[in-house]
């Protein structure tokens, strides 16, 4: 099977994450990824779910959260025509002999240092699940402490807005 | 059971015009008016429409049944657990179309609801239930009856609400009608904190009912649906999988016309039973585990399914990868998930049965001018039905029939009376012998297999339907999960006709104890029949509620015993059928095979090279 980017307009009530991870879980469909927010439109938020799942399955995915009231739109992000990002924080050994090879490192990587201590960095990253997937296999060697990472979030390439048409009444 | 303090007395401070909810642009039939959030509940049902409701109080809920003690429209009919409250719902709302209404408290009122909630969600039958709920102020601090029952029933509702604002009990209860109601029916619940309810607000009607994210689709794409023409004009061997769609669509009527227009068999499901006359011809029966063997064989067979609000449910298909494995699909549903969910349609239809079958119809007999020749088609069923017809052999033990017991129930009270069965051996044989004739009149647990569900259902389709008769059909097990509600039943004068078909014992568990277990029956003898302790005496179980209760232990005696229960009308009664525990229900595909693999006996498979 493969990963879909899907991004899932809500309104953003109480328990409407709960609606939609509460029917990937009783459905059976894998979640690879799974973040949420609010948008440019007050009272509506925004989930970018990344699925596990093709042909028939993601269609009934697709159809299944269509029937939660709360979800208003779903569009598939395919990856031609849509920009996804993943984002994460590491925090790596850097003493004062390692650091400037880890800051190197992260600089390559178009990363920041987001925090300094004497045994440590924590460094900010963007970008592809690839090239942090490269970071941290560039990473590992000086020894990584924490991570923590982000659901994917992606948005269709061109003027188009999703919410434009979901919520024109 | 704690209470809290007494909610003001209903003295209602009119308020003139200035409180309509902003974005509410729906004319207005009242003033708004100052009452309470208990008031509001009472007040938006009474709106609606709502004339029955089944419910239990307790304390967070008590505020809402001191105003629903004064109201003139609303009978509400105590139940002894909530869980007959919302089966009653259930009964009440599949027996008329109408929204069928459940009440109960918080906490373990709330759970006691699960079970009928989840059972309307696989059905899809309009229920809205309201629960109290514990005070705002103590929400999610684990307070006394305080249970997380809008969390809890997500995954078991069409939808649910959390109302914890007493201005919101308007709109909230409307929306839940509406969506209750609409397209796919299901079960919404409504909760509703017990300082919402104590709360003052300014009610005004009707409320907005709009959600952003709701909307349903009736119309048919006519593309798709001249495909779907198209291929029924040309299938040499169509079927019509008729689902429980089409009663909730109320197009059986339409469904008439367009087996007039093809002349193509119909097979109609556990739910769809009554959809399409069982004494019509084109009609062959149930499909499925249990199904006929036309049913069951000419949906393997076919080279068209035509699904019309039915959901491919693994009863029906057996093993999917080999289920009518010549058939394309049509498939029509209000509900654009059931498409393709299961099997492959060929042509997809969203829309409502009540529009897209005329449409068919007309195109079918408008535009193709030569209806195909079904006749070869026709032969092989006919000879289907001739050789396989549903039957029983009389049981070894001597002891009475079940089959023959339900045979004599159909054909003595017919069918105009309304069926109402539980789980089992015996909601299986109520669906094969008693003949089906109409819509809303055959009533059971479908796809979640409630057992206890008869009793409690059958109750509120005879509140919902006073004068006509009403037949619980139960089997021993299943009434002793539910037969508290014949008190309710005595008490309100519900006069509901309980047939307990009394094998001893949990017999579909039974049966597949028999066939696939080595007659090893692990747990499954209850000592409620012929020779045995009666543990319960079912009849003086049933004189103890005040019910009329009758024994009949000899298929001779079977007319007389329906006859006199036929005979009495002014309290429930209760028979107690002793049957043989080792009849079985025939036919019958075996769990995890393919419908191919039908037996019309034990290990007997019919030899259909022979009959074509």
């Amino acid at each position: 099977m493969s990963r879909h980017t899907l991004s899932v307009l809500v309104e953003d009530k109480p328990g409407v994450l709960a609606r939609v991870s509460g029917l990937f879980a009783r459905r059976m469909f894998n979640i690879d990824s799974l973040a949420v927010g609010s948008t440019e439109v007050p009272g509506i938020s925004r989930i970018t779910v990344v699925v596990d799942a093709d042909g028939i399955l993601l269609e009934q995915v697709t159809k299944q959260l269509n029937k939660l009231v709360h979800v208003l739109k779903i569009v598939e992000l395919a990856p031609e025509t849509s920009v996804q990002r993943d984002h994460m924080m590491i925090k790596v050994k850097a003493d004062a002999q390692a650091r400037l090879q880890v800051t190197q490192a992260a600089d390559l990587f178009r990363a920041s240092i987001v925090d300094v201590s004497t045994e440590s960095v924590v460094i900010e990253a963007t970008g592809s699940a690839e090239k942090l997937e490269a970071l941290l296999d560039v990473l590992e060697p000086f020894g990584i402490r924490e991570i923590v990472r982000a659901g994917t979030l992606g948005l269709s390439r061109g003027p188009r807005s999703m919410s434009e048409k979901a919520l024109r009444h | 059971m704690t209470t809290g303090p007494s909610i003001t007395p209903a003295a209602v401070a009119q308020k003139i015009g200035t409180q309509a909810s902003a974005g509410n642009s729906a004319a207005k039939t009242s003033q708004p008016e100052r009452m309470t959030g208990s008031q509001a509940i009472v007040r938006s049902l009474e709106m609606l429409g709502v004339t029955d409701v089944f419910g239990l109080p307790g304390g967070a809920i008590l505020p809402t049944y001191d105003p629903l003690f004064d109201s003139e429209q609303i009978n509400h009919i105590l139940v002894r657990h909530e869980q007959g409250a919302g089966h009653a719902a259930q009964g009440y709302a599949l027996s008329t179309g109408k929204v069928g209404v459940c009440i109960a408290t918080s906490g373990p009122g709330a759970t006691n609801l699960l079970t009928p909630l989840a059972d309307a969600n696989m059905d899809s039958v309009p229920v809205v239930a309201i629960t109290g709920q514990v005070s705002s102020k103590v929400l999610g601090t684990d307070a006394f009856q305080e249970a997380d029952i809008v969390g809890m029933t997500m995954p078991i509702t069409k939808h649910s609400f959390m109302v914890r604002d007493a201005q919101e009990i308007p709109r909230c209860i409307a929306t839940a009608f509406r969506l209750a109601s609409t397209g796919r029916p299901g079960p919404v619940l409504v909760d509703i904190t017990k300082d919402a309810q104590q709360g003052m607000m300014d009610f005004s009607w009707p409320p907005t009912t709009e959600v952003r994210g709701y909307s349903v689709v009736t119309r048919g794409h006519s593309k798709q649906i001249r495909e779907a023409t198209k291929l029924i004009s040309e299938a040499q061997r169509p079927v019509l999988y008729v689902g429980g769609g089409m009663i909730r669509a109320e197009a059986t009527e339409e469904l008439k016309a367009l087996v007039e227009a093809t002349g193509a068999p119909v097979v109609t499901t556990l739910t769809a039973r009554g959809a399409f006359p069982d004494s019509d011809p084109h009609n062959l029966g149930m499909p499925g585990m249990h199904g006929t063997v036309p049913a069951v064989t000419a949906m393997q067979k076919s080279d068209l399914l035509v699904a019309l609000g039915s959901r491919f449910d693994d009863r029906v298909t057996g093993v999917v990868s080999s289920f009518a494995p010549e058939a394309k699909v049509v498939h029509v549903d209000i509900d654009p998930a059931e498409i393709s969910k299961i099997r492959y349609a060929d042509v997809p239809i969203v829309g409502d049965l009540k529009y897209v079958l005329p449409e068919l119809t007309q195109i079918l007999t408008e535009e193709f001018e030569h209806k195909p020749d079904l006749g070869p088609w026709w032969n092989t069923l006919n000879n289907l039905k001739k050789n396989f017809p549903l039957g029983y052999t009389s049981t070894e033990d001597g002891l009475g029939q079940p089959q023959y017991v339900l045979e004599r129930i159909s054909e003595l009270t017919g069918p105009d009376a309304f069926y109402v069965a539980g789980v089992g051996q015996h909601q299986m044989w109520s669906a094969q012998f008693i003949k089906h004739e109409r819509p809303r009149h055959w009533i059971n647990s479908a796809g979640l297999g409630t057992m206890g569900y008869s009793v409690p259902a059958a109750m509120g389709v005879q509140v919902a339907n006073p004068d006509s008769v009403v037949w619980a059909i139960d089997g021993d097990g299943c009434f002793q999960m539910t037969n508290q509600e014949l008190a309710t039943c005595v008490q309100n004068n519900i006069p509901i006709k309980v047939a307990v078909i009394n094998n001893s014992s949990l017999g579909m568990v039974r049966q597949w104890q028999n066939l696939f277990y080595d007659g090893r029956y692990s747990n499954t003898h209850l000592n409620t029949g012929h020779g045995t302790a009666r543990i319960p005496d079912f009849v003086k179980l049933a004189e103890a509620y005040g019910c009329a209760a009758l024994r009949c232990e000899s298929d001779d005696d079977v007319d007389a015993t329906i006859q006199r229960a036929l005979e009495i009308n002014d309290r429930p009664v209760v028979i107690d059928f002793t049957v043989s525990p080792d009849a079985l229900v025939w036919p019958m595909v075996p769990a995890g095979v393919s419908n191919d693999m039908i037996q019309i006996a034990k290990n007997m498979t019919p030899d259909f090279g022979n009959e074509e």
